[in-house]
């Protein structure tokens, strides 16, 4: 067994910016563990290997309730941002940059360069054939990194005896 | 450097219980090429040792063992190359052979 290398699977169901990164930074790090890492992306989070959406993903206040004022410095304390503020135009792009100002504070790189260092590192990366069906995709629209379009039940052979992880 | 020498170099060194060295300063190149051979790394080129006096470097600095994303932006590797230099696990293998703690943080 202690010759046997640890496998884990990820997979990305959701394309907002927050909702990305989670999958990325433990994929990261158990690459640099010597943990073997397969990444599948289904649903909107086939987002984050389409090569027109990867560095465009959004993350919006509205309905967002951990998102509070006082990220930015505010001394509102545990007020959110207003529902009706929420709405105005704008403010998901206002939100979009704010949270990747912050993320690329703590030195963390854009999602398309970070899937290239995981690719690089040795991660294999798939795309969900019903999702690519469904958005009317091909693999060309999907990043060099992405091996293959796969179904889930392909998914389920390649991860045999791997620890998976839902995002 | 053969097995029987690299295990007795090993012997008056101290780890801590995750196989990371103790006293960093007690470190020498001798005991990098020991610690390698240990972690499957036969020979240390000047990659290798590129990469460890980096990594020595920046903790002297900074009191921690970089992590990769530093690794790669402070020397010119690639993650390709510091993958293929460091296999099967490139964070624990440089910072050990690098007489260095658990790298802290997470890119």
């Amino acid at each position: 067994m202690a010759d046997e290398t640890r496998k884990i699977a990820f997979i990305c169901s959701k394309g907002d910016l927050d909702m990305a990164y989670p999958a990325l930074v433990m994929g990261w790090a158990a690459l640099g563990n010597g943990i073997d890492v397969t990444i599948f992306f289904t649903f909107w989070g086939l987002d984050l290997v389409t090569k027109k959406r990867q560095d465009h993903l959004e993350i919006s206040p509205i309905g967002n309730t951990s998102m509070k004022m006082s990220m930015m410095g505010l001394p509102t304390g545990n007020l959110g941002i207003p529902n009706w503020m929420a709405a105005l135009p704008g403010m998901t792009a206002f939100t979009t940059w704010f949270m990747k100002k912050k993320i690329a504070e703590v030195g963390a790189p854009p999602v398309s360069e970070y899937l290239q260092m995981l690719v690089d590192g040795g991660a294999k990366l798939y795309g969900c054939k019903m999702t690519v069906d469904m958005m009317g995709l091909t693999k060309d629209d999907l990043v060099d990194g992405v091996i293959d379009i796969v179904t889930a039940s392909d998914f389920m052979d390649m991860t045999e005896g791997a620890q998976i992880v839902f995002i | 450097m053969t097995e029987k020498t690299a295990e007795a170099i090993l012997e008056s060194v101290e780890f801590n219980e995750d196989g990371y060295m103790v006293d960093p300063n007690a470190w020498t190149p001798q005991i990098a090429e020991a610690i390698a051979r240990q972690e499957g790394i036969a020979e240390l080129t000047e990659d290798h040792w590129k990469i460890i006096e980096f990594c020595r470097q920046r903790a002297s600095e900074s009191g921690a063992a970089p992590t990769l994303r530093q690794i790669t932006s402070g020397t010119g590797i690639s993650t390709k190359e510091l993958f293929s230099l460091f296999p099967k696990g490139p964070a624990k293998k440089v910072a050990k052979i690098a007489g260095l703690g658990k790298p802290e943080g997470c890119v």
